[in-house]
């Protein structure tokens, strides 16, 4: 971000209300200052609502893991979430993908908007879901197949492309994209998992985007690497949101204040923050988050 | 005060005395059944390798009319009783089948009676002292000697030693395990994919998965019953069938195959489905295109382990019927056959040493063959094994 955008950070910043009027979507209640819509909005950035979460709530069997969530996700930024081992915010994010539906026991009550349809309805279908909500997983996952097969395979399946000269063009774009082509370019047909941990972690993000889905989650990508290979994963989300929209959880701090346009900070299953990134470092409005942020737990 | 190393020398030195006896006795344990294996094998081998050779006899045989009648007069009168009856009884009918042999004389390699096949091999001395001395002359001049035995892998089981083969034994085999194969390695996969992948964990299944190892530890014999009162008696399959035989293998091995296919899809990391379903895969998908890829090895593994303890059984067959005389080879699976177990057993009941001799071949071919699928297994582990 550059020095006009941190500008208007502080100009918002004493007329954060505000921003409140500018909730978009069928829903017209305003969600509290706090919660839902950030305090602080970046309005220099024509940025459009990608995710709307109200009242979200889920329950794995009896135990209560988020408790009424809203938030809106805005497309092409880098939205972190935040908050000490165990407050829900995986689980918020699997919640975007339906990844809960392969948990027996999971209910969950609210709305999770996308693209003005609910993504819990009957009539969603979680493949579809999953079609335009991509996801990278914490530790490198790929298929033990080729690394070419690794990207093509779904597109392939989506019936995304039908020749094979498409199909290769599509791979080498993902594979670009995601920072990997000259590394692998020489050897695409031997294993994923002949990667080191890095170069698979960017080859399961290359396999999220060869489907161009429209968010991208992100579930603590970097936390089994190195810092070499996570600095690289950094640049590459701060590339990649120029196309996606990017939703990763971490438990860096110092990573959410590096990549993230925003973050909501997250405390045994409660949304306590959310707002710009720069914002919520600088001068968090709750004592909970400060006393995250600063350290004094986590 | 902490203990001096002298101290706690001490203490040690009975512990380090223990370790080294149970080292000991377990190794004493390996050795022992080592001995057993190595015992049980070579005196198969030391029995069941004559079986492999047989005696022939090099004669002049002389094709005509009064032969085609009374085809005992063939052959020299002297010879005559050394040479197995079942050279004889089909003379007439090859001679009419190939009317070019007719008033010729040749010189050809017949089997020996199984008394000269004994007595040459130095088991049993049942020849007439006139016959010895005939015999004694023959092997002088090298036309009678003890040669590969074609005739064991051959032919069928057959009254005469000299001509019984394990041959319709195999065939029959062969047929029963691919109705087995055909029956329970789809349905066994199936059923372990639904228990694994789609089913819900709930009291239901976990009944149906308890039955399901309990099923595996039934004895054979009551597979057999189950057979007759179902297949044989109910839906009236032939009796004594490859077909009846290989449904009734095929519920023993099911509870293997489904509990090794459970086994191979369990150990497939839940990550890679994980990923699967990221990028949007439906649940079969999920299955077709990565879980049983990844789990193939294992699957094939415990397939044709459950294959092979097939191959081996047979109490149950013989409820069903398929301990019978069977002559003939036949590749139909609804015609009466045999199996391999099926020919060892019944040869063991025979008292004369020419079938003890039959019954350790017998055998050693069906261990050859146990063996090989063992090594195919392995094989095929190694060959689709994957690394994640």
């Amino acid at each position: 971000m550059n020095d006009t955008t941190l500008q208007n950070f502080q100009t918002q910043q004493d007329s954060s209300t505000a921003s409140e009027g500018a909730v978009r979507g069928p829903y017209s209640e305003a969600p509290t200052p706090d919660k839902g819509q950030p305090v602080t909005r970046n309005e220099s950035v024509e940025e459009n609502l990608s995710v709307r979460v109200r009242d979200l709530s889920l329950w794995y069997g009896e135990h209560q893991a988020l408790d009424d969530i809203s938030i809106d996700i805005f497309a092409n930024t880098v939205t972190a979430l935040i908050g000490p081992s165990g407050c829900g915010k995986s689980t918020f994010l699997r919640c975007l993908n339906r990844m809960n539906d392969l948990i027996s026991s999971v209910s969950i009550k609210g709305l999770v908007e996308m693209d003005g349809r609910d993504v819990n309805a009957r009539g969603m279908d979680e493949v579809a879901l999953r079609r335009r909500v991509g996801m990278v997983f914490q530790k490198p996952n790929p298929f033990p197949k080729s690394i070419y097969e690794n990207v093509a395979y779904a597109p392939r399946m989506h019936d995304m492309v039908s020749r094979k000269a498409d199909q290769d063009e599509l791979v080498e774009r993902a594979l670009r994209d995601a920072g990997l082509w000259n590394e692998v370019k020489d050897k695409l047909y031997e294993p994923g998992t002949s990667l080191s941990g890095g170069q698979q972690q960017r080859l399961c993000i290359a396999r999220a985007i060869a489907v161009r889905p429209d968010v991208i989650l992100m579930d603590e990508p970097t936390s089994a690497l190195d810092p070499i290979s996570t600095a690289t994963i950094e640049d590459l989300m701060d590339k990649l949101k120029q196309d996606f929209t990017i939703v990763t959880v971490t438990h860096n701090m110092q990573q959410a204040a590096r990549v993230a346009d925003y973050t909501a900070f997250f405390h045994l299953g409660e949304m306590i923050e959310y707002n710009a990134t720069k914002q919520m470092f600088a001068n968090p409005h709750t004592k909970k988050a400060e006393d995250y942020i600063t350290g004094r737990y986590g | 005060m902490s203990q001096s190393f002298e101290e706690i020398s001490a203490q040690l030195k009975k512990r380090h005395r223990r370790s080294a006896r149970m080292k000991w006795m377990t190794m004493g344990a390996l050795i022992l059944s080592a001995a057993f294996l190595v015992v049980f094998i070579s005196d198969m081998v030391v029995r069941g390798w004559p079986a492999f050779q047989q005696a022939q006899i090099q004669v002049e045989v002389s094709y005509d009319e009064q032969s085609q009648k009374l085809p005992l007069a063939a052959v020299d009168e002297d010879v005559r009783p050394l040479i197995s009856r079942g050279f004889f009884r089909p003379l007439p009918r090859k001679m009419e089948s190939n009317p070019a042999l007719m008033g010729t004389t040749q010189t050809q390699w017949v089997i020996a009676d199984s008394r000269v096949d004994q007595y040459l091999k130095g088991n049993e001395d049942r020849l007439r002292p006139a016959d010895k001395e005939t015999l004694q002359a023959l092997v002088e001049e090298g036309r009678a000697e003890l040669k590969f035995n074609t005739t064991f892998f051959t032919t069928g089981d057959s009254k005469m030693p000299e001509l019984a083969g394990i041959a319709s034994a195999a065939i029959g085999t062969v047929m029963t395990m691919l109705v087995t194969m055909a029956v329970c390695f789809p349905i066994g996969v199936m059923t372990a994919v639904y228990l694994e992948e789609f089913a819900p964990d709930n009291k239901l299944t976990q009944i149906i998965e308890i039955n399901i190892n309990n099923l595996a530890a039934v004895p054979s014999i009551l597979f057999g019953l189950l057979g007759l009162a179902i297949y044989i008696s109910f839906f009236g399959v032939p009796r004594s069938s490859p077909l009846v035989g290989g449904l009734t293998l095929a519920l023993m091995t099911l509870p293997v195959i489904i509990i090794s296919t459970r086994a191979a899809l369990r150990s497939v990391p839940d990550s890679i489905r994980h990923a699967a379903f990221g990028v949007g895969c439906s649940r079969w998908q999920v299955v077709r295109d990565h879980v049983l890829p990844v789990s193939l090895p294992g699957i094939l593994t415990g397939s044709i382990i459950g294959l092979a303890q097939a191959m081996g059984e047979t109490a149950p067959l013989i409820i069903v019927g398929m301990v019978a005389f069977i002559p003939d080879a036949s590749i139909s699976i609804t015609n009466a056959s045999t199996v391999m177990p099926a020919q060892i057993f019944t040869w063991a009941s025979e008292p004369n040493s020419a079938f003890a001799e039959k019954t350790a071949g017998g055998i050693l071919v069906l261990l050859a063959v146990l063996i090989f699928l063992n090594a195919l297994a392995v094989w095929l582990r190694n060959k689709f094994e994957r690394r994640w």
